[in-house]
This record gives C-alpha cells, sequence and structure tokens, in this order.
C-alpha cells in the first residue's frame, strides 16, 4: 500500500508539470491551430531566468516575477517575429517554425547562460511530508496546487469572459471572427503571452524538484504535447487529466513493470488510447461543413 | 570562448601550430585530435588546454632530445567521422610521428585503424576498456576504465562487509555501460545484485524505482551509476524516501556541482574519484601529491577554470610519450612504441602506472581514491 501511495505521488508531481505544459499548448491551439514546440522552452526560460537572478542577489518572488516577465516578452517576440508574418501560411508550416523556434531558444539559452544543471532552494523546505509511509516533497504540493488554481482560471476565462469567448471564436474561424469585431491579432498576442506566462510559472515550480538546464524544454514538450493528445488537443480539463494519467503511467510503469520501459509503456497506452479515439479523451470530433 | 565555439562549428576544425617554428626541420610534430566543441566538449576544451600550455611549457624548457615539440590539434566536435578523417589529415598530410587524443571512445575507435595501418604511438584519453582490451600493438590509454571504478566500489564494501545491494543506474552510455560492468565483477567480490532497476537520463523523478529497492529485503548498500544531472536526483529522491542504506555514486558524478544541486541530501555518499580532485587534502607524504597539485596550480592559472579529471589524462597522456622519446633518443615512432610499452613507475594525475606487453593501460586500484562527502566537500574517506 505504501508503495502504490508513493508511485501515486510521484506520478501526480510529475503529471502535474506535464499538465501545466499541456496547458501551454491548449491555449495557443485554441487561438491559432498552431502546435507550439516551443513550449518546453517557456519552462526553461521560467527555470533559468530565476536561477540566474536569484543567483544575482534578488528575492526569489521578485526573480520569479522577473522570470514570467521575460517568458512573456519571450512569447509575444515569437508571435510577432516569427508566428505572425506566417499566418496565412498552413498550420504545419506554423508548427515547423515553432520548431525552429525552440532550437534557437535553446542555442540562446547556452549563451546567455550556461550548459550546467542549475536548482532552487524548495519554497516550503526540504523535509519530505509521510503520509501513509509513502513520503512527498512539500514543494509537490505547490506544483499540484498551482495547476490546479491555473487550470481553474484558465478555465473561469475561457467560459465566463467575453475575452475568453474571443479566443475561442478566433480559434473556430479566424476570418468570421474578425468579421464580428474581435481583434484576432490582440487575441493571438493574448494567447502566447498567457501560454508563456504559463510555461515560465511551472518552470519556477518544478526547478526545485526537476533541476533545470538549456536543454530541460525538449523533453518537456514531448511529455507535454503527448498529454496534450491523451486528452484532447485544445480541451482544458484534457489537458490536466492527460498531463495527470501519463505521469501516473510512467510512475506505475517505473515501480510495477519495469523502470527500463517505463516511456515505452506510457507511450504504448497513448498510442492505444488515440487508436480506440482518434480525437483523444476529451476532444470534440471535428466536423468539416461542405 | 564561446564566440571561439560559434566559430569552430563555421570551420569545422582548427589546427593549431604552437612553437612557431613550423618550417624547422629539426622539430617532433605530435598530432591530436579531440572533441573540443560539441557534446563531449566537456572533455575535449579542458585536453586541449592542457595539451598546449604543457608543450609550450617543454618548449620552454628545450624540448625533447634537444628539439622542439610541435602540436597538431583538430576539432572533431565529437563525431567519429570527422575524428577518422583528420587521423587520415594527421598522417597524411601533417606527418606526425605519434598522437595523444581521443576524447570518447567512439572517436578513439574510429581512428584505431589509421594509426595502426601507418604504425604510430597512439595514446587514448577515452575511458573505455575495449580500446586496450584486446591489446593493439600502437594503441595504449590512460584513464581508469569504468571496471576499475566498480572495483574500486565493491574493494570497500568488501571491506564494510556488504554483500549485498541495489543498483539504480543511468541508461545513458555512461551508466549503462558501468552497470553491465558492475554486475560482471560483482561476483569476484562476493556481492550479490538483488534490485536492478534504471532510469533515463533525463528522468526527473525516480521515487518508483528507489521504492522498489527500499521493498527490496536485505540490502546492505546502493549503487547508482550514472552521469549528469540523474544522480543528484536519485541523491535527492533518496534522501526523500528515508532510505538508510549507505550509497554509493560512481566517479561520474566528481564534480562540485554534484554537490551543489544534490545540497544536503549529498551528505555521506560515498564515491571513487582521482586523486585530482582532493589534491589539496592528500597526505603530504602520497607520492602523487606533487603531480596533482602542480598540475592543478599550472591548469587553474592558466585556463582560469576549475581542474577537471579529464585534462589530467591528457597531461598523462603527453608526459609518457615524451618520456619514452627520451628514453629511446629518438622519435622514431617504432622505438618510440616500444618505451612507452616500457614505461613504469611513471607517477601521473590518475596513478602510477606500469605498463607491459600485456596492459596498455598500466593503472591499479590506487589509481582511485574512496571519497565521502562531508559538510558540502569531498573527504578522503576513512
Amino acid at each position: 500500500m505504501a508503495d502504490f501511495l508513493q508511485f501515486a505521488f510521484s506520478g501526480l508531481t510529475v503529471g502535474a508539470i506535464y499538465a501545466l505544459v499541456a496547458l501551454g499548448f491548449t491555449i495557443i491551439y485554441n487561438a491559432s491551430d498552431v502546435v507550439n514546440f516551443a513550449q518546453g522552452e517557456f519552462v526553461m526560460i521560467g527555470g533559468m531566468v530565476t536561477v540566474f537572478a536569484y543567483a544575482a542577489g534578488l528575492p526569489l518572488p521578485v526573480a520569479a516575477l522577473l522570470a514570467v516577465i521575460v517568458a512573456v516578452f519571450v512569447g509575444l517576440a515569437l508571435e510577432w517575429l516569427a508566428i505572425e508574418p506566417a499566418r496565412d501560411a498552413p498550420p504545419v508550416t506554423l508548427i515547423i517554425i515553432t520548431i525552429g523556434a525552440s532550437i534557437f531558444l535553446r542555442g540562446l539559452a547556452q549563451v546567455v547562460f550556461d550548459k550546467q544543471f542549475h536548482s532552487l532552494p524548495a519554497f516550503s523546505g526540504d523535509e519530505p511530508i509521510r503520509i501513509g509511509g509513502a513520503a512527498l516533497l512539500p514543494q509537490s504540493f505547490w506544483v499540484l496546487g498551482s495547476a490546479i488554481v491555473i487550470f481553474l482560471a484558465l478555465y473561469a476565462f475561457f467560459n465566463h469572459t467575453l475575452t475568453g469567448k474571443a479566443v475561442l471564436a478566433t480559434a473556430a474561424n479566424r476570418f468570421a471572427a474578425r468579421l464580428v469585431g474581435i481583434n484576432t491579432t490582440f487575441v493571438m498576442a493574448l494567447s502566447f503571452a498567457v501560454s508563456a506566462a504559463i510555461g515560465a510559472i511551472a518552470g519556477v515550480l518544478v526547478t526545485p524538484i526537476t533541476l533545470t538546464s538549456y536543454d530541460v524544454g525538449t523533453l518537456l514538450a514531448l511529455k507535454g504535447f503527448a498529454s496534450a493528445m491523451l486528452g484532447g488537443m485544445g480541451n482544458p480539463i484534457g489537458a490536466v487529466i492527460g498531463g495527470l494519467l501519463v505521469g501516473l503511467l510512467e510512475a506505475f510503469g517505473a515501480g510495477y513493470i519495469n523502470s527500463e520501459y517505463k516511456d515505452a509503456i506510457a507511450f504504448l497506452v497513448i498510442l492505444g488510447v488515440l487508436f480506440v479515439m482518434p480525437q483523444g479523451l476529451f476532444g470534440r470530433s471535428h466536423t468539416e461543413r461542405v | 570562448m564561446k564566440l571561439k565555439t560559434l566559430m569552430m562549428g563555421a570551420v569545422t576544425a582548427s589546427a593549431v601550430l604552437v612553437a612557431g617554428s613550423a618550417l624547422a626541420a629539426d622539430t617532433i610534430k605530435i598530432g591530436s585530435v579531440l572533441s573540443i566543441t560539441g557534446p563531449a566538449s566537456f572533455l575535449g576544451d579542458p585536453e586541449d588546454k592542457t595539451l598546449k600550455m604543457y608543450v609550450e611549457k617543454i618548449n620552454a624548457e628545450g624540448g625533447v632530445n634537444g628539439k622542439q615539440l610541435e602540436l597538431v590539434v583538430y576539432d572533431d566536435a565529437g563525431d567519429a567521422n570527422n575524428a577518422k578523417t583528420f587521423a587520415t589529415r594527421l598522417v597524411e598530410e601533417d606527418k606526425v610521428v605519434a598522437i595523444v587524443g581521443g576524447s570518447t571512445t567512439g572517436t578513439t575507435m574510429a581512428m584505431i585503424p589509421v594509426f595502426e595501418d601507418a604504425e604510430l604511438p597512439f595514446i587514448s584519453l577515452a575511458g573505455a576498456v575495449v580500446i586496450i582490451d584486446p591489446v593493439k600493438k600502437w594503441v595504449f590509454k590512460t584513464p581508469h576504465t569504468d571496471k576499475m571504478a566498480c572495483q574500486k566500489i565493491f574493494e570497500d564494501m568488501k571491506a564494510k562487509g556488504i554483500s549485498k545491494i541495489g543498483m539504480i543506474s543511468g541508461t545513458g552510455g555512461f551508466g549503462k555501460s558501468m552497470q553491465a560492468q558492475c554486475k560482471g565483477v560483482a561476483p569476484d567480490y562476493g556481492i550479490e545484485v538483488l534490485a536492478d532497476e534504471t532510469y533515463g537520463p533525463k528522468d526527473s523523478d525516480m521515487t518508483p524505482q528507489l521504492t522498489n529497492i527500499k521493498g527490496t529485503a536485505g540490502l546492505q548498500a546502493v549503487l547508482n551509476p550514472g552521469f549528469g544531472q540523474g544522480p543528484a536526483i536519485v541523491t535527492r529522491n533518496y534522501k526523500q524516501l528515508g532510505i538508510e542504506l549507505p550509497l554509493y555514486q560512481s566517479h561520474g558524478v566528481a564534480s562540485k556541482s554534484f554537490i551543489d544541486l544534490a545540497a544536503d541530501a549529498a551528505e555521506g555518499v560515498r564515491l571513487p574519484a582521482a586523486a585530482l580532485l582532493v589534491a589539496d587534502k592528500l597526505d603530504d607524504a602520497d607520492p602523487q601529491k606533487a603531480v596533482v597539485t602542480g598540475y592543478k596550480a599550472m591548469y587553474e592559472e592558466k585556463s582560469g577554470q576549475a581542474v577537471s579529471t579529464f585534462g589530467g589524462h591528457a597531461f598523462d597522456g603527453l608526459f609518457i610519450l615524451t618520456d619514452a622519446m627520451k628514453r629511446a633518443g629518438s622519435e622514431e615512432p617504432a622505438a618510440v612504441r616500444d618505451e612507452i610499452e616500457k614505461t613504469t613507475g611513471f607517477m601521473g594525475t590518475a596513478g602510477v602506472v606500469n605498463m607491459s606487453a600485456t596492459d596498455h593501460l598500466g593503472l591499479d586500484l590506487t589509481a582511485f581514491r574512496m571519497l565521502e562527502i562531508k559538510g558540502g566537500d569531498w573527504m578522503l574517506a576513512k
């Protein structure tokens, strides 16, 4: 039982990280149909800027805030300089542009920061909390709690605010949205800014647990993307559930089956689900009007 | 350095001529192919700096056998194909008489056939045992092997009465190779591996694997062969789960950043490492002290970087070669090769080197020191 709890806690912590990355994918996808593969780099920027600002003597909350601001500017720059000039290109082209942007950001981080791994002090100490024989770090609660708060805020934003509905309308049909008076340029910029902010917050939260370096974004983007696909691309609930599921699958796979194949186990399940439900667990099926 | 890296990328290679006597006939040309940029740059960069600063020093002191050394270095950027191309160039265009280089096992193995054909002595700076086992007539190497690290750890465990252990290994090249070597030599020390877990080199949470290790009855210690951030996370998770067994890390974590990343959790971790890391803490009577403190001081002053064991391998390789040239009284490749093989009692940064026709490495387990992390610093383990 203690083992089961430990696996579950491990899976939920890692899963919450994936969920936050998947949420970032969801927002930009909702606004633009683009899968932004530079999402992982926002997480990296969040972690690395905080580490370096903190090392330079800023208090941790200020350093974290600075990191989020930097990430938002990078997100906006990505939208203005890379996505906007090519906005009439098909989504596949835009996705390839984001992959290029992610490689560029990783290279830049090597030069601006360094190639070493870094850590941050945990927000509420390192003393593990023992529950039913399993040990959980206080930082895990920060990650899980923040994932829930960010999810609720996004849910309220998309369903109960005019701006949120404007984002959804832009995603559904950009031309029609513009006809009814929605400023689609603003909506695009907003979605990149929000997405970058969420990524950076995730980066700050997870660095005390997972450490950070210039290239942490690659794997996170891959896992976050898989989570978003599993949950149903474009659905915030799907992103969170998908993220937690992937995290749990990895933890239980490593714990009960074989640690050598834990990634394979997770991806096998994802493939299985997508085979039966191509839109993911919570995805809407696309209907094309002819 | 960063600008240099960028330029390297564009040019792909740089030939560096040291000593300014390139045209003089009375020079000895030594070649080197190193991974100065790219993923293995943490190996090649200190090796490159070490070779250059010591060739300069040797020349300033009159050279070898009255001749100045001329060093030709190429950067393979960690790519075995590049390494092979540059090896051919060293032989055919530069006409070097000996080679010290090969930062990784991959680049070394790619170059071996070239130097064997040309019949030139080649001292590799890479880790794996396949380089010298089976023995190749023209090939030598300076770094200790991961098998020796396993033996050193098991020796320490045996002395403490530990016979049943759990292993958690990274699946990167380093962790995988050492996992296999350790499992191979464990029976020699009467050690049983009861739990054998792995993790990916980029994983961020190893608590499931460690939970299984914690739940395995009868374990007396845990060994973590790995490299990079993985062992730091393992060490933190180890403390998180409250596992009380002694934790052994490999020489792969023997850098200050491991202590920084693992913080409090690193307390009490034991690992084998080269004497270079604890140069200041060695006994004055220790025969290796003079060599390692001398190299450390020279390297840190000239490069402005903290010393690493990798640069030390290049130091050892260069001096094994020049000593052999002095004994041979010439730089004729066959004579130098014979003398390298006769190297005995050479005190390098890696330990005492005693080569023979059947041993082209020549190090024994004294090359490693058991260290324990105490108060956020390395201590020689008692």
